[in-house]
């Protein structure tokens, strides 16, 4: 228990500094964890207190709006690439190879281990000479080759948990190959596919260093880089802007992981071990 | 006419049956994705080892071949050296608690009670939350002046007793009321690797909680008839049962904190004097900040010799959990 609530800390602290006025915020002899008045006093209406303001702030003069559809669309984007490429290869890897699928399966999931760090100089001089730079497109080239390993290595583990029986009887049926991936296969694995669109989709969200580096105005940021980048000005620190900047993403994203944590679980020791 | 419509579908019906053999659907299945990765991953790797050996400079693609002259030379950088180590403390501190901490926390979520889902939400936030994200949180917990912290050891009365031990165990020499956890050099340290071992653990808790769930019940029925239990029965049932899949949790984490960039960017920015970069951070400011992309890919290539352990370790542990 006391492991879990140093884990949520940040967050349940993030939650009370959002909505801080500035004054409050501001005198450190005031209780952080409160709201409190000029004086430094807690009233149990406590939410006269507070203000909503940093947060309006944030959706109105600054592009945080514009980077959360960025996000969006990147990731989306990135989400439908990963699945159009690593279906056909973990369905492949799962029942098609044989002896050497393993082995592949393993090999693709390691190149997952190469850095980003190792190959951002390399790209970034890339997207330059593709004339990509500043531009979303850029994220979307490169943000695949992080996702297909991992959606790869998942989808494998999914596909074997599906009887072969299902299949066979579908294929003895006179079904093609592709038409027993089409009816029977898919429509079974639903569910771990959209563990892998969830779990892609988050990569692409905390991706940090190509869209730090391949992006430079302002419009075109994601969320984790225009953050860094626009609300931290110098030593000017939006405190409230940027808990509630941290928090918006983070809610969501924390409730489909669990949602789809056992999915995952599943497919990420099936994939491996199995 | 007919005879073309009639030679056309026998092409057809060879090559669906093409399509039908193994041998020939594999490849044509995986070739794209294998394609692709070759294309953004394999080639700038290649491109990164020989820019490395050249003397390249920001805005080129290439330069004059020098041999081994940049990894010598950020060698003897004393600033590379300290990003090396500080790299394997980070890794190695950070683990250390991670593995801990999931050892004791999957234990507690592996059993059914009420609210469970609330607090396996709460578990999972820091792995969900975006990385950069999350470490502005970290960054507004520990400010210079604001820092929640200091204010709780300062309400507490513990903050003059820290700043002690600091002292007493050489941590922080002359370490003073309020304490800034990112000005100073070791205090960064420590606040970094604390940093890194909160993001890791929730995804090591999960992967822990599979390897749990793997373990048979008949298993945990006849180790109670055999009369293990507490300690006895952690380290001879359940410990080596959950080995591989415990190693490939602190591996992934392994790698994940040895690539990150962005908690030391965030938090410090390698500061104070360049005390807390890392091989990633180093890379960066002399790769692109400083211009000398050769000498950037250098310090990138450093890391390499820890994944190729890892790696090897990976395949190693994977196939013996297979064998059992």
């Amino acid at each position: 228990m006391p492991f879990a609530i140093f884990l949520a800390f940040p967050f349940y602290f993030a939650l009370v500094t959002m909505f801080k006025t500035n004054l409050d915020l501001a005198n450190v002899e005031h209780s952080p964890y409160l709201y409190n008045d000029l004086e430094g006093g807690f009233h149990w209406d406590f939410w006269n207190y507070a203000t909503t303001e940093h947060v309006r702030f944030l959706f109105e003069d600054t592009n945080y709006p514009r980077w959360l559809l960025n996000t969006l669309l990147v990731g989306a984007a990135v989400v439908a690439i990963t699945l159009l490429l690593a279906m056909p290869a973990g369905y492949a890897l799962a029942r098609l190879a044989g002896g050497w699928g393993q082995s592949a399966g393993v090999a693709i999931f390691l190149v997952y281990l190469i850095p980003p760090t190792l190959l951002f100089l390399p790209l970034s001089r890339l997207i330059t000479q593709l004339d990509l730079k500043d531009s979303l497109w850029a994220l979307i080239l490169i943000y695949p080759s992080f996702t297909i390993p991992f959606a790869t290595w998942l989808l494998m583990g999914f596909f074997k948990t599906i009887p072969q029986e299902l299949e066979d009887a579908a294929l003895i049926d006179g079904a093609s190959r592709l038409k027993a991936f089409g009816l029977i296969i898919l429509p079974i694995s639903l569910p771990g596919i959209l563990t892998v669109v969830i779990f892609a989709f988050s990569l692409c969200v905390n991706e940090f260093i190509y869209a730090f580096t391949f992006i430079s105005s302002s419009e075109q940021r994601t969320v984790s880089a225009g953050i860094p980048n626009d609300l931290i000005r110098g030593d000017v620190f939006f405190w409230q802007s940027l808990m509630a900047a941290t928090l918006i993403p983070a809610i969501p994203l924390a409730l489909l992981y669990n949602a789809f944590l056992d999915r995952f679980i599943k497919g990420f020791t099936g994939g491996a071990f199995r | 006419m007919e005879a073309q419509a009639a030679r056309a579908s026998a092409g057809s019906g060879r090559w669906r049956h093409a399509l039908e053999s193994r041998r020939v659907l594999a490849p044509l299945l995986i070739a794209p994705a294998v394609v692709f990765i070759g294309l953004v991953v394999g080639v700038p790797f290649g491109w990164a080892i020989y820019l490395s050996f050249t003397d390249a400079i920001g805005g080129s693609l290439s330069g004059n071949w020098v041999g081994f002259d940049n990894f010598t030379n950020a060698w003897q950088d004393e600033n590379f050296r300290r990003a090396l180590r500080n790299t394997l403390i980070f890794t190695l501190a950070s683990q250390a608690i991670v593995l801990v901490g999931a050892a004791v926390l999957s234990n507690f979520l592996v059993r059914d009670f009420r609210g469970k889902w609330i607090v396996r939400f709460l578990v999972v936030l820091p792995w969900a939350a975006p990385v950069v994200l999350s470490t502005i949180t970290w960054l507004w917990l520990l400010d210079s002046l604001y820092s929640v912290a200091n204010w709780t050891l300062a309400q507490l009365h513990l903050d003059n007793g820290l700043v002690w031990l600091l002292g007493a165990v050489n941590l922080e020499e002359d370490a003073q009321v309020p304490l800034q956890w990112l000005g100073r050099p070791n205090l960064a340290l420590l606040a970094i690797t604390l940093v890194h071992a909160w993001r890791i653990l929730p995804f090591a808790v999960v992967i822990f909680i599979a390897g749990r769930a793997s373990i048979p019940n008949e298993v945990e029925d006849a180790s109670r008839i055999d009369g293990a239990t507490g300690v006895k029965k952690l380290w001879y049932v359940d410990l080596p049962l959950q080995l591989p899949i415990a190693l490939v949790a602190v591996l992934f984490g392994i790698v994940f904190t040895a690539v990150d960039f962005a908690v030391v960017y965030i938090l410090t920015r390698g500061g104070p004097f360049n005390s807390t970069q890392v091989l990633p951070t180093w890379a960066y400011f002399i790769g692109i900040d400083g211009g000398s992309l050769g000498e950037g890919a250098a310090i990138s290539l450093f890391l390499f010799p820890l994944l190729v352990f890892v790696t090897v370790a990976m395949l190693f542990f994977a196939r013996r959990a297979q064998v059992s």
